[in-house]
């Protein structure tokens, strides 16, 4: 089984963001990064569906600036095979310019599936995967916390609000993966010492001007502090009073 | 003239809120552009078009009615096909969608058939010369870019509850229209939609949210949390992503960065101490209220209101006290 898991440097969220003097765009002084979420997911998906069919490769694919190397090794040292880098600086917030990247990449590889995360954390696109699909003219399923391949064939299925939905594709076929399908394994030290000596090849990005521009950034308004009304179930007279009387919610 | 094509959410035969949201949003966009037609995609199984007159209550100038059996379920292939027909016909200056499940599901794969850009999950929208400049959270949630997109058509995807359906009364004019592509031949096939209970009210359309966390100890105390729901009335009950991980309630039900972003009038956090992960999917609540045993947990930094204590004795005490409320 040949996979291509298409991965995401993203900075690591547990921070306060700061916007630029100018309020074009969050400072990224002092920030770290990791692989997206769902990309690990994506990743141990991958790693898993290998193991099952007992031979393979996995292939990560990034696009990102030089400093995503780390991310793909790291990907490596879970386990993946190889990578490749498609070196960009630019904060792209054009998810079809991403996307014709990485179609163009992921072309003639003649993978049985492509990987996605659901959602980057960070440009929070949500699109790259299904547009890769449609460019590449492969089935997609998005969305999928369950997963059963079996031979040419997979059963997904899919979160909805409220609701999922099963899902038959033939492979080839590209899908994106939400919480729920697994837990990322760690890298190991046997797995981060293998990763140094693995191909990864660094080419640059060959992006399309984008056509979704960012004008500004802001930070949400803040909530105002809140306070305690009381301790234990004695405080809920209190709390209803001010349900109905300040918030007029009840 | 800027016409606009928003593509109608339904699930099993019945038309979904979010649907009335996209055309108010649809509304807003042609006034913004200086006026145009708002036309809109149902599609369903044989009787969907039956469900088309709050589409034209909402101002919906025109329903396309896409009936087929092959639409029963979900076909994203076909309706995909469908929409890029629609909107490379040169009508419509924007496609707009629910920033949904469906709608993230659909809207990529219409704008790499075009070509064109999409900005997703828009809380609000202007238009400067044609171009939608929007408003989308970035970073799960903690910074908001403005992102602008020109290209015809431009598509859109519009969040959940970020929009309010405001009633626009038009006659219903609906158009039978067929689908540009086999819809019993498309590759992806659902074959089955699992619904949760479907009396419940969906978590993006409740006024209330109850969302318990790993402070209610085992499952079976979600009763607690189904309780208020139902002395409230119009509310919903979520959970933090501990808790659908452990399997008590559905992966559907999960609120925060990995699942479900609510933004409800009240959202009440029984147990839950308040991970970043899960705040980044429901700050934006109006009013928030925290039961927590914990004092110093986070989830009181940004509640209005907080009581410290044991939710498993609160929250019976409570539900009986707006049960009392509700009926005085």
């Amino acid at each position: 089984m040949k996979i291509a898991v298409c991965i995401k440097r993203v900075p690591v969220m547990e921070v306060k963001f700061a916007i630029t003097a100018d309020g074009s765009r969050y400072e990224e002084t002092g920030l770290k990064y990791d692989i997206n979420d769902f990309d690990l997911w994506a990743i141990e998906a991958a790693l898993q569906l290998k193991e099952k069919a007992g031979d393979g490769t996995v292939h990560v694919v990034c696009l990102g600036p030089n400093a995503a190397q780390e991310q793909i090794r790291k990907a490596m040292a879970m386990g993946a095979d190889s990578g490749v880098l498609l070196e960009s600086d630019a904060r792209n917030y054009d998810g079809l310019a991403v996307a014709r990247a990485l179609a163009a990449e992921l072309k003639g590889g003649a993978y049985d599936l492509v990987l996605f995360g659901r959602i980057s954390i960070d440009s929070m696109n949500q699109m790259t995967g299904p547009m890769v699909a449609e460019l590449l003219d492969l089935p997609v399923v998005t969305n999928v916390f369950k997963l059963d391949i079996n031979g040419a064939t997979g059963r997904a299925e899919r979160v909805l609000e409220g609701a999922s939905e099963v899902v038959e594709f033939p492979l080839p076929a590209v899908l994106t993966i939400d919480d729920g399908l697994n837990k990322e394994r760690l890298p190991s030290l046997k797995g981060i010492m293998a990763a140094k000596k693995k191909p990864l090849e660094i080419k640059p990005a060959n992006l399309d001007a984008a056509q979704v521009t960012v004008r500004s950034m802001a930070l949400p308004a803040e909530r105002a502090a809140g306070r305690i009304v009381g301790e234990g179930a004695d405080a809920v007279p209190e709390l209803v009073r001010l349900l109905q009387t300040e918030a007029k919610v009840l | 003239m800027a016409n606009v094509l928003v593509f109608a959410e339904s699930r099993a035969g019945e038309l979904r809120k979010v649907a009335l949201e996209a055309v108010t949003a649809a509304r807003r966009l042609t006034e913004l552009s200086g006026g145009g037609a708002v036309h809109v995609l149902l599609a369903g199984a044989a009787g969907i078009g039956s469900k088309a007159e709050p589409l034209a209550a909402h101002g919906a100038d025109k329903v396309l009615v896409l009936e087929h059996a092959g639409f029963a379920l979900h076909n994203p292939e076909a309706l995909a096909a469908t929409l890029a027909q629609l909107l490379s016909s040169g009508t419509y200056a924007y496609g707009l969608f629910s920033g949904t499940s469906h709608g993230r599901d659909l809207s990529p794969r219409v704008a790499a058939k075009l070509g064109v850009g999409l900005i997703p999950d828009l809380t609000g929208f202007t238009v400067e010369n044609g171009a939608v400049v929007g408003q989308h959270p970035i970073n799960n949630g903690k910074v908001i870019a403005t992102l602008a997109l020109s290209g015809s058509p431009t598509l859109l995807s519009v969040r959940p509850a970020a929009f309010t359906p405001a009633p626009a009364e038009r006659a219903l004019v609906a158009e039978s229209i067929t689908s540009a592509a086999d819809p019993a031949a498309s590759r992806v096939k659902v074959i089955e939609l699992k619904q949760g209970n479907t009396d419940k009210i969906d978590l993006n359309d409740a006024a209330v949210v109850i969302a318990g966390g790993r402070g209610l100890k085992v499952a079976d105390n979600f009763k607690l949390c189904d309780d208020l729901a139902e002395a409230f009335g119009n509310a919903a009950v979520g959970a933090t992503r501990a808790v659908t991980d452990e399997g008590w309630r559905p992966h559907s039900d999960q609120i925060g960065q990995t699942g479900r972003n609510v933004s409800p009038d009240l959202y009440i956090a029984a147990g839950i101490s308040g991970a970043i992960q899960h705040l980044a999917g429901m700050r934006t609540s109006r009013t928030i209220v925290a039961i927590n045993k914990d004092k110093d947990a986070p989830i009181f930094k940004i509640a209005d209101y907080g009581i410290v204590g044991d939710a498993l004795e609160v929250l019976p005490v409570l539900t009986e006290a707006v049960r009392a409320a509700k009926a005085s």
